[in-house]
Order: C-alpha cells, then sequence, then structure tokens
C-alpha cells in the first residue's frame, strides 16, 4: 500500500500538535499558571492557526545555510580589514549603539519568548514562541560576532553589556523590554510579537541595513538582513496572535486596544534613537527617517489597521501626535546627543553642510525654521574653539526613560512637560502618551530605575559627573565620548588612509 | 486597497523568485534599494513553487523562500504550491 | 624601488570585549566566549515581573542551588547558535537520508505485524515524553541565570522538539501517514498501565517550580533511564528480533544522546565541586527523582524487554553519578 502523501499543513499538525494531552494525575492549572491574570479568555487553543510550518529539522537546515553564509561574510570581513571600507568612521558610531543598546534586547526577546513559549497552555502557540526565542538568541550572538571586529578597531564597544545595564540612554531601550517581559505573558505578545516585530522593528532592520550597505558595512547588511530572514517568521506569529486573542472572545478587544496604544506609544519614543541613527549617522543616504516611517509605519501599519478593523479594532491612541513627530524627533534627538556628548558613549559631531543641505530638503516644513539655525550657531562656536556641552542632567521621562527633549507637536519651540501624582509622590513624562501609560500602571512604573535619579541619590557612584561616567559605566573618557573631531577613532582612521 | 509587500534580498537566487514573481502577478511594482528588492501589490501579492522551479531549473520548496526574505506585510498563507500575502478589507 | 607594507598601522586597538578580557585575559577571544559570557543583564532591572513578584527579571534565586559565578558552566560542545544549528543540520541530514531510504526502499513490510505492534507501543508514546522534555528544558531556559546554562538548556529543549517530531515521522510510516499509529500510540500514553507511571512523573515534572532540580530529574535522571532502556537496550532487542532497520530511524536519538549526555555531565560536576550544599542538594534530588522513575519504568522496562533491564539501566546512570562527584 502506498502511503498517502501528506500536505505540509495536516503533516505539521501531525507532528506536532498532538504531542500535548489533558493531564490526569497533577493540576494543569499549575503547570500553566499564567495564562489567566490578565483577564485574557482562552476558550480553545485549538482554533490556534500555525503561523509558519516549520518542522525542526528543517529549521536547523536552513538556519545551518543561513549561518554558513553569514559566518563566511564575517570571516572575510575581518581577513580583509575591511572596517577599512565603510564610507567615513563617523558612520562606525551608529554601530556602537546599536550594539549597546540594540544587542541586548534581542537577548531579552530571546528570554520573553523562552517563557511563554513554555508558558502558553496551547502546544501550537508555544513552538512558534520557541522558534523565536532560539532566533533571537540568534540575533544576539551573530550581532556580537559582527561587531566583534569594530570592536579590536574602534573604541566605544568593548563595555556594551556593562554599559547596557547602567548607562543613561541605555536605560530607554532596557526598560522597554523589561516593561513587556514584566508583563503577563499575552501582553508580552502584543508588545513584542504584535507592535513590536510586525510594525516597528521593519524600520530598525530594512531601511537602516540598507544604509548599511550603502555605507559598505557588509557585516552589518550581513547580520541585518540575515536576522530579518527570521523576522519574517516572527511577523506572522505576530499577527496571528492578535487575530487569535481577538477571535477567542469579544472581552479581549479592549483588553488588546489597550495594550495596542500602549505599545505603539512606547514603541514610537524608542525608535527616536533610530530616527537619529537614519538622519544623522548614516553619511551615504538611503532614505530619511521621515520618508522610512511613512513607508513602514503609516503604509504598512495603516493598512494592518484597516485589516484589523474588522475585529473593532482601530488605530493606536496618539496615531495623530505620531504622524506630526516625524519632522521632529530625529532633530530633537541628536541635539540632545550633540549637547551631552561628554556623558555619551559614542561619539558625536555637527552634521557637514552637504549634510544639512540634505536634511533642508528632506525636511522643508521643519528644518530650516527649528533646527537648522541651532546648528549655525554650533558652528559658529566651534569655529571658535568654543564646542558646545552643556553641564546639566536631563530630566527623565518616568516612563520612557527619555530626557525632556520632545516639543509640543503644534509648538515646536515650546517643551513638553507632563505630570502626575501618586502616593504624595509627583511623577514626570514628556507626552500625554507616557503619562497615560503610567496612570494606567503606577504601581509598576514607580519601580523605574531611572539613571539620573540614581546618580543624584548617590547610587552610581561619583561626587562628579566624570567619576560615575568613568567608575560606574566603565566609560573610557576621552576616548569613547566627546566629539568624533579629534577623538582617538577618528585619528586612527586618518593615520590607516595616511592622510593624518 | 491596501498594498502587501515582499523584500529579498538582492542576490542570484532571488533574481529568479522576483522573476517569477513577475510573472504570476503582472501588476507588481518592483524596488531596488542597497542590497534589497522590495517587491509590492495592490491587495495580495503570490510565489508560486511551479514558477520559482520554471526560472530556476531545479526543485524549489516554499520554505526555501525564507532564506532570502527580508520582510513582508500583509497575511501570510503558506502551503506546498505557494505562499501569498493578502490584507482583508 | 621599495615597498612599503604598513601592517603596523593596522594593529588592533585590543583584542576583545572588556567583560571577556576580565575573564580571560588580553587575547583574542573564541565566537563560543563573545557568544556566552556577560551576555545576560545582571543588574538594575526596572520593573518586577507581575507574575512573580518576589522576584527580578533574571534572579538567581530561582532555584536553591548557589554558584559564585553562573558562567561556570562551560558547555564542553561550545555550543553557541552557528555552531549548534550547524551541528544538528548535520545530524538531520543523515536521518533524512535514513528516512528517506527506509521509505524508498519500504523497509516496513520487512518488520512483521507484530513488530509493528511492539513499536507503536513501546516507542511512539515516548513522543510524549520528548514533548515533557522540551516543556521543561524550556523552563529552565526562561528561569535559569546566566547565558552558559540558559543557552543549552534552549538547545536541548529544541531537540526534543526535533526527536518528538521524529518518532512522529516513524508512526506515520508504519501507519502510511493515516495517523492512526500516532493515534494508537496516544490511547497507549493515556490508559496503557505500563505507561501510566511515566505519564504522572511527566506530569508532576512540569508543575515542579525550581529549575535546576528539574534539569536533574529531567535532564539527569529521565532521559539517563529512557534512553538507556529505549535506545540502548530495546534498539539491541529490536536488533536480534527482525527490528534491526528502526536503528535506522532512531540513530539521530544516539547520537544527540551521547552529545547531550557530555553537557548534562559536565554541568553536573561542576555544581557539585562548587560546595558541599550543592553537593546535598543535588543528592537529595538525585534520590528523590530516581527512586519515582525507577518506580514508574519498572512496568514498563519489564514488558518491553525483561526484569533484569531496570537495573541494567540504573547502573549505568549510577557509574554516570559517581563519576560526577555525587554519593561518594
Amino acid at each position: 500500500m502506498a502511503a498517502k502523501k501528506l500536505n505540509i499543513k495536516d503533516k505539521y499538525r501531525l507532528l506536532t500538535r498532538d504531542l500535548d494531552w489533558e493531564y490526569s494525575y497533577s493540576d494543569r492549572k499549575e503547570a500553566f499558571p499564567y495564562e489567566d491574570f490578565e483577564g485574557i479568555k482562552i476558550t480553545d487553543w485549538s482554533k490556534w492557526e500555525d503561523p509558519f510550518r516549520l518542522t525542526m529539522d528543517t529549521y536547523w537546515k536552513y538556519q545551518a545555510e543561513k549561518e554558513k553564509k553569514l559566518y563566511a561574510i564575517f570571516d572575510a570581513f575581518a581577513q580583509n580589514n575591511a572596517h577599512m571600507n565603510v564610507s567615513d568612521p563617523r558612520y562606525v558610531n551608529a554601530l556602537k549603539i546599536f550594539l549597546t543598546g540594540v544587542s541586548p534586547l534581542e537577548y531579552q526577546a530571546y528570554q520573553g519568548f523562552a517563557h511563554t513559549g513554555r508558558q502558553f497552555g496551547g502546544v501550537g502557540a508555544r513552538v512558534a514562541c520557541q522558534m523565536q526565542a532560539i532566533d533571537e538568541l540568534r540575533h544576539v550572538q551573530t550581532q556580537i560576532h559582527a561587531m566583534s571586529h569594530f570592536n579590536k578597531f574602534f573604541d566605544g564597544f568593548q563595555e556594551y553589556s556593562h554599559m547596557h545595564d547602567r548607562v543613561w540612554y541605555l536605560s530607554v531601550p532596557k526598560s522597554f523590554f523589561n516593561d513587556a517581559r514584566a508583563a503577563g505573558p499575552f501582553e508580552f505578545m502584543i508588545a513584542i510579537g504584535f507592535s513590536f516585530e510586525y510594525v516597528l522593528t521593519n524600520l530598525l532592520f530594512v531601511p537602516f541595513m540598507s544604509g548599511a550597505a550603502h555605507n559598505g558595512d557588509m557585516a552589518t547588511v550581513t547580520f541585518g538582513f540575515s536576522a530579518q530572514s527570521d523576522e519574517a517568521r516572527h511577523m506572522t506569529l505576530g499577527l496571528e496572535v492578535i487575530k487569535f486573542l481577538l477571535e477567542q472572545h469579544e472581552d479581549n478587544v479592549p483588553i488588546v486596544q489597550k495594550w495596542i496604544d500602549k505599545w505603539f506609544w512606547r514603541g514610537s519614543r524608542l525608535l527616536t534613537i533610530v530616527s537619529m541613527m537614519m538622519d544623522y549617522m548614516l553619511p551615504n543616504k538611503v532614505m530619511s527617517w521621515k520618508e522610512a516611517w511613512e513607508v513602514y509605519f503609516e503604509e504598512a501599519g495603516g493598512a494592518l489597521f484597516k485589516d484589523l478593523a474588522r475585529y473593532g479594532i482601530k488605530m493606536p491612541k496618539y496615531a495623530d501626535v505620531i504622524e506630526k513627530e516625524k519632522e521632529h524627533i530625529s532633530h530633537q534627538a541628536w541635539w540632545t546627543f550633540y549637547t551631552h556628548g561628554h556623558a555619551a558613549g559614542f561619539h558625536t559631531w555637527i552634521p557637514t553642510d552637504e549634510e544639512l543641505d540634505w536634511l533642508s530638503e528632506k525636511y522643508p516644513e521643519t528644518f530650516d525654521k527649528y533646527y537648522r539655525p541651532r546648528w549655525e550657531l554650533a558652528k559658529e562656536m566651534e569655529a571658535k574653539g568654543e564646542r558646545f556641552y552643556t553641564k546639566a542632567l536631563p530630566q527623565l521621562c518616568t516612563t520612557c526613560q527619555i530626557p525632556m527633549l520632545f516639543t509640543e507637536m503644534d509648538d515646536p519651540t515650546q517643551t513638553a512637560y507632563r505630570d502626575s501624582v501618586y502616593n504624595g509622590e509627583r511623577y514626570h513624562f514628556c507626552s500625554d502618551g507616557c503619562k497615560d501609560i503610567f496612570d494606567d500602571e503606577p504601581e509598576k512604573f514607580v519601580q523605574s530605575w531611572l539613571p539620573v535619579h540614581q546618580i543624584f541619590q548617590g547610587n552610581c557612584g561619583g561626587p562628579d559627573v566624570g567619576d560615575v561616567l568613568s567608575d560606574f559605566y566603565h566609560m573610557n573618557l576621552g576616548a569613547d565620548n566627546m566629539d568624533m573631531k579629534g577623538s582617538p577613532d577618528d585619528l586612527r582612521w586618518k593615520q590607516w588612509k595616511g592622510v593624518a | 486597497m491596501s498594498k502587501v509587500y515582499i523584500a529579498l534580498q538582492d542576490n542570484d537566487e532571488s533574481r529568479y523568485i522576483v522573476e517569477a514573481i513577475e510573472e504570476d502577478n503582472p501588476d507588481v511594482t518592483v524596488i531596488h534599494m542597497p542590497a534589497m528588492i522590495r517587491i509590492e501589490n495592490e491587495g495580495r501579492l503570490s510565489i508560486r513553487r511551479e514558477t520559482v522551479e520554471e526560472k530556476m531549473g531545479r526543485d524549489w520548496d516554499v520554505q526555501e523562500l525564507h532564506i532570502n526574505l527580508i520582510t513582508l506585510g500583509g497575511n501570510v498563507e503558506e502551503d506546498d504550491d505557494e505562499l501569498s500575502l493578502h490584507w482583508n478589507e | 624601488m621599495s615597498i612599503e607594507i604598513k601592517t603596523a598601522t593596522l594593529e588592533p586597538v585590543r583584542n576583545t570585549f572588556a567583560h571577556i578580557e576580565r575573564r580571560f585575559g588580553d587575547k583574542p577571544a573564541t565566537r563560543y566566549q563573545e557568544a556566552t559570557y556577560d551576555v545576560q543583564s545582571e543588574k538594575y532591572f526596572h520593573y518586577r515581573p507581575l507574575w512573580q513578584p518576589e522576584m527580578e527579571l533574571n534572579d538567581p534565586r530561582r532555584t536553591a542551588l548557589v554558584m559564585e559565578d553562573w558562567y561556570a558552566f562551560k558547555d564542553p560542545r561550545q555550543f553557541y547558535y552557528g555552531a549548534y544549528v550547524q551541528q544538528r543540520a548535520k545530524m538531520q541530514e543523515v536521518a533524512e537520508s535514513n528516512y528517506s531510504f527506509f521509505e524508498k526502499r519500504d523497509l516496513k513490510r520487512l518488520l512483521g505485524d507484530d513488530l509493528q505492534k511492539n513499536v507503536i507501543r513501546y516507542l511512539i508514546p515516548l513522543r510524549h515524553f520528548e514533548h515533557t522534555a522540551n516543556l521543561n528544558n524550556m523552563y529552565g531556559s526562561s528561569q535559569g541565570y546566566g547565558t552558559a546554562i540558559t543557552q543549552a538548556l534552549l538547545y536541548d529543549g529544541m531537540d526534543r522538539l526535533g526527536i518528538a517530531q521524529y518518532l512522529s515521522r516513524i508512526g506515520l510510516i508504519l501507519d502510511g501517514n493515516s495517523g492512526d499509529a500516532l493515534g494508537e500510540a496516544k490511547a497507549y500514553w493515556m490508559n496503557d498501565e505500563i505507561w501510566q507511571g511515566m505519564r504522572a512523573l511527566c506530569e508532576e515534572t512540569t508543575v515542579t517550580k525550581d529549575w535546576f532540580e528539574l534539569l536533574v530529574a529531567q535532564d539527569l535522571v529521565l532521559d539517563g533511564l529512557v534512553y538507556d532502556l529505549v535506545f540502548n537496550q530495546y534498539d539491541t532487542w529490536l536488533a536480534d528480533n527482525g527490528g534491526q532497520d528502526i536503528s535506522m530511524l532512531t540513530e539521530f536519538m544516539q547520537l544527540w544522546n551521547k552529545d547531550n549526555t557530555r553537557w548534562v555531565d559536565a554541568v553536573m560536576k561542576v555544581a557539585v565541586a562548587e560546595s558541599a550544599e550543592n553537593k546535598a542538594l543535588l543528592e537529595g534530588w538525585v534520590t528523590n527523582w530516581k527512586a519515582k522513575a525507577v518506580a514508574a519504568l519498572t512496568p514498563l522496562a519489564e514488558e518491553m524487554l525483561d526484569a533484569e533491564a531496570m537495573d541494567k539501566a540504573v547502573a549505568a546512570l549510577d557509574k554516570r553519578l559517581t563519576k560526577a562527584g555525587l554519593f561518594k
């Protein structure tokens, strides 16, 4: 008798979905204890549609093929000293932000998906999360390996792990993922699986990586796109999760909407740093932050929310504010880092005249009016030998932990401040979005480990800021921080290129 | 109607896949960017195994697409014969 | 004409990351080292988990075992993701060719009906055991501390999903892709007396809270006994009774077990050597879970093999325990 041919769907179901069973001897609730407390109602896990149907043997096979290609390129990159091929040494500073700020998030994503991959009661959902967990571990490790060569030739990479746990601006990405992991398993999936993976990571991994290619960085574009090839699977998981929750019970709709509102806001705040990498740190330009935002958030996200409208899901709250912000945030962020360049673990600089013109062209509504004059002034000061650094430590938003650098979107000359009082204490926020998030879960956000508060409380050494930077952050002062001009990175580059 | 899209790494295998997509979806827009190729279409787009096999001149498993895939947008349906993207509106 | 090669100007500024240098000195590091050591965040977490507010997000107190340095658990295989998937891809390539050979030559027809029934009753239900091992290793990976051990637990967890799928494929080969053999095997798992001890124990492991205790229960004790009984002793029995071709389909599991045992034994050795407290703790866990596992597996071992089989499996495990420094 010839065996009947199985299609991929039936085969996957038989191989995987039937592995679990109804417990008779122990309490199944105790084995999967975290499914109820968020108020999400799951009536039937068997309705889960597998977002992709990769069995482990196929997974090993394809992933090994990807890894083989990737490491061949890393080896060639190192052997040929291909860091010499990047367009401009300023570019490397974007990679420092990547390794200190983003790669540790991949690690937290691994941990978060390992948790949901153990805790969900449905085997189909668990297995999909587990595959994402191991993919995320792949991403952090390939990123470390890609940066390993840059670390040998440039400053600012060497303490990425130590810095991620401590440095003021790195608490922005760290707290974002801590927030998601500290939440219940379903909120984690909406936060990371859906909001972050489906819409927001594209903005980092697609246009920025294309930018890496355009700036001669073969190692980064290769790990970036190789990671994205897993991301496509993660995106389908993110979409499946939200559809599944919305279809399981109508009571889930308002809970999911609240999470979408929270996580799109938090995500757009987090991406401020990517906006600055795109607009200011890629010497060869691919597209502006605003253009990337329009393609990957407004167009792709818009299509997604139209698709979800049939469940009663609406565009995230404050989408109108977010739309206005695309004109401003990259400029406000780079200016903040420029003026705090002594306290950053990477170099900052004034854009060249050519770059200023490009920004004027890409941001005709805002750049000349609000931001170019600052740079013209900075140029004058620098020419007089008075490169500007601010003395003050910034006040941080209790929710997103970004310094209060954002303005009112209807009046870009006015810095936005909001506050709330909880248990007799006053807490400060950068926006209505961040204030709402706090007001909804104050007992969670009062715990925030705000780096500037911690410095003032004496928990980060001292007494001077310089002591904090060198002893507590492990920054190599005079090498890792300050302006690009005259930095050891800059001098070495000129020496290598024979233009010193 | 919203656009669905797919982006592939710019390499030799992808060129055959793009050719196959163009043949099966005559209205697609193909955009070349540094190191990547983005393909978009109104409402729907499919990548069919048979057409890719014809272009490559060898057997091709739909799941092999993942090796060169960078990103996509739309609801995914995947079986032995094709991977398709669509929006429900 | 003279040619000047300016190699000196391209000397690296440093050899590796600072935390790697602190551990291993100022020299070029291996990919395993850079991908593993001190990658996990250790301090200054922002919020306590809503689902476990008494702990930090990453917290070494999720087990009673105490380590001065959780990165002492070096994986002797030095698996980081890339090394891991490439190693498994090689194994799956061999497995794939074995499975296709078996199917193409229709080797099933050489197994009598009785032997096929035997395999469905004794081998295929193990897919549910493997599924439990998947859950338990994921548990350790998500609750554990330090990348050195949590990544290895993750690889183990994914391996077990793969093995569960291979076992399912054996079922599908036997039933001509109808799924009937898988259904029958599941019915044994759910109702057959000889499997109930095992099923109850599997369920019990999934409600066990201490992740290192669970590692001991699953990866050392249960795997140690089950793999010896099934992939060693039962494999020999099959070979002696006309079922040697089945070995082609379980070669992956045998190779995998050899590889994984190397890691598990190294973990135990390090944990035992750390302190007398750890040793006592581990001995308590081993004693407890071994007693339960022997009681659960004895009816199966007797029917599947014979009255001595269980003792042989226990002897093999005891040898490993002694080598790890336990009970001496």
